[in-house]
């Protein structure tokens, strides 16, 4: 077992799977509530969360963790007082992403290897990482599966939530601590650029072959997964990037996707 | 018996506007009440409020330790990426038997719909759809904020008679919220007359006739004609009928 995972070809497709199981349902639910540019915001800030965890000596998790919270935070606190929502987070989300590259480069002594963290380092993930990503996996898929009817009810409409005794505002804070785990987690893998991509894709290609949400939540898992070994495989044997090698296969699948639906709609 | 809910004295700010002031409102079992109103009157604030949506300001709200709330919204936007099946949607948020969603569906006049996807639905199938699925949580008091809109004359008309039937075999007390005058006054036991604070309240054919909903409906044909020119201010000449806060 031991042997199993020295190899780091291994290691980067239980990387891959863990955060691909874990975005698939989070992606479905942020597709639905048309949240995009919201992960986009919250992932981007997990930039300045590297810097705050290099500055204050805390783990890249922690410092992601608190960096992608508190981005949630600042984008509801915003939200509704005068500017359009995306006017909001399209500031906040390239805001936090140049103040994190402008932070970084102040931090000294140690060198970070920027890149790293806007794409993905998926095939230097350790044992360590390993375990704070299937940990965080685990953890949002337990969220998720726990809440899953209330989220849905409330994701369709507040008062009906509120009707039937759920507080629509407590699924609303779960699915946010649920994003900014995945974006601590995912960080490592496909790095803060693309996190978004690894949500919506496959959520997106899903939609297509499913007829009930928790279908597409399955299917979407499936063809993150897929995408997550199709895109390990290519990038070792292309020697390409893997996080942007990743995106590639998923997004073929949702190229894929689609033509069938056209297929599907067209008249005979 | 004992009212369901009951609001004392509610007032209730909302996004830096006072929606309700110093409304008092009651709902007994097996009731059928209607609240009516021009744009911005308050009439959807109330109902949030009594579902617990939005606090009340001051006042207070009772509801009955038994009370079981269905709700009807105004409109339910379902976004196209989401997949969802008649029969999956009543599942929300608590799981229901096939027999017991057959049976909601039918009560509701919609039972071929059951594998059908939400967003192909007409207007007037999703209304009886969201009626089924309030009706599968046994309410005793079913809330309907214009649940017709969109819906033309006839269809209206038949969602209003289902609603009476549903009240008549299951006792429920209906809340609703609704534009279409000369339908809802005839279904109603009480009618309401909102306008930021209670107008006028009472049985229907004495609110028709009232000065203060003749102020803001006007009088014709039972203030159905009136709806579109009715006032969104008005005077009381009448406050020695009625006190009205404003």
């Amino acid at each position: 077992m031991t042997g199993l995972l020295d190899d780091f070809m291994t290691r980067a497709a239980l990387a891959g799977v863990g955060t691909a199981l874990a975005a698939a349902p989070l992606g479905c639910f942020i597709v639905w509530r048309r949240m995009a540019y919201f992960g986009d915001a919250v992932a981007h800030a997990a930039v300045l969360g590297v810097a705050l965890a290099f500055g204050f000596s805390l783990s890249i998790f922690v410092g992601t963790l608190v960096a992608a919270l508190a981005m949630a935070l600042s984008v509801s606190a915003l939200s509704g007082r005068g500017h359009g929502v995306d006017t909001i987070l399209g500031v906040l989300a390239h805001g936090a992403l140049a103040a994190g590259l402008v932070a970084v480069s102040f931090i000294e002594g140690v060198r970070i290897d920027l890149e790293a963290f806007l794409f993905g380092d998926i095939l230097a993930v350790g044992r360590d990482d390993l375990v704070v990503i299937w940990g965080g996996a685990i953890a949002v898929l337990a969220v998720v599966f726990w809440r899953w009817s209330a989220m849905l009810t409330a994701t369709l409409n507040p008062d009906l939530a509120f009707a039937a005794g759920i507080d629509p505002r407590r699924e609303d804070r779960l699915l946010t601590l649920a994003l900014a785990i995945v974006v601590a987690v995912a960080i490592k893998v496909i790095g803060a650029l693309l996190i978004t991509a690894m949500l919506i894709i496959p959520a997106a290609a899903a939609r297509v072959f499913a007829g009930t949400p928790e279908r597409m939540a399955v299917i979407a898992a499936g063809i993150g997964c897929t995408s997550a070994l199709g895109g390990l495989y290519g990038a070792y044997y292309l020697d390409t990037p893997a996080g942007p090698s990743i995106v590639v296969v998923a997004a073929l699948f949702f190229v894929c996707a689609s033509l069938i639906d056209l297929a599907r709609r067209a008249p005979r | 018996m004992s009212d369901l809910v009951t609001a004392k004295d509610l007032t209730v700010r909302y996004g830096g506007q006072t929606a309700l002031t110093h409304v008092d409102f009651h709902i007994a079992p097996g009731e059928i009440v209607t609240i009516v109103g021009p744009n911005g009157s308050g009439k959807t604030t109330l109902l949030r409020a009594i579902l617990g949506a939005i606090p009340a300001t001051a006042g207070r709200i009772v509801r009955a330790p038994n009370l079981r709330i269905g709700y009807v919204p105004q409109r339910l936007h379902i976004d196209l990426t989401l997949p969802l099946t008649v029969r999956r949607f009543l599942d929300l948020p608590r799981r229901v038997r096939d027999n017991d969603a057959a049976a909601a569906l039918d009560q509701a006049g919609c039972a071929a719909l059951a594998d059908r996807q939400m967003t192909k639905l007409s207007g007037g199938q999703f209304q009886r759809v969201l009626l089924a699925r309030a009706l599968l949580s046994k309410p005793n008091l079913l809330i309907l904020d214009e649940a017709t809109q969109g819906l033309d004359q006839p269809g209206s008309a038949a969602f209003y008679q289902l609603i009476e039937d549903v009240r008549d075999r299951t006792g429920a007390a209906i809340l609703m919220v609704s534009h279409e005058l000369h339908v809802v006054m005839a279904a109603s036991d009480r009618v309401i007359c909102l306008n930021g604070h209670v107008c006028c309240d009472g049985r229907p054919e004495v609110v028709a006739s009232a000065p203060e909903y003749r102020a803001l409906f006007g009088t014709g044909t039972q203030g159905a004609l009136a709806l579109y020119r009715h006032e969104h201010t008005h005077s009381h000449d009448a406050d020695d009928i009625h006190e009205a806060a404003e």
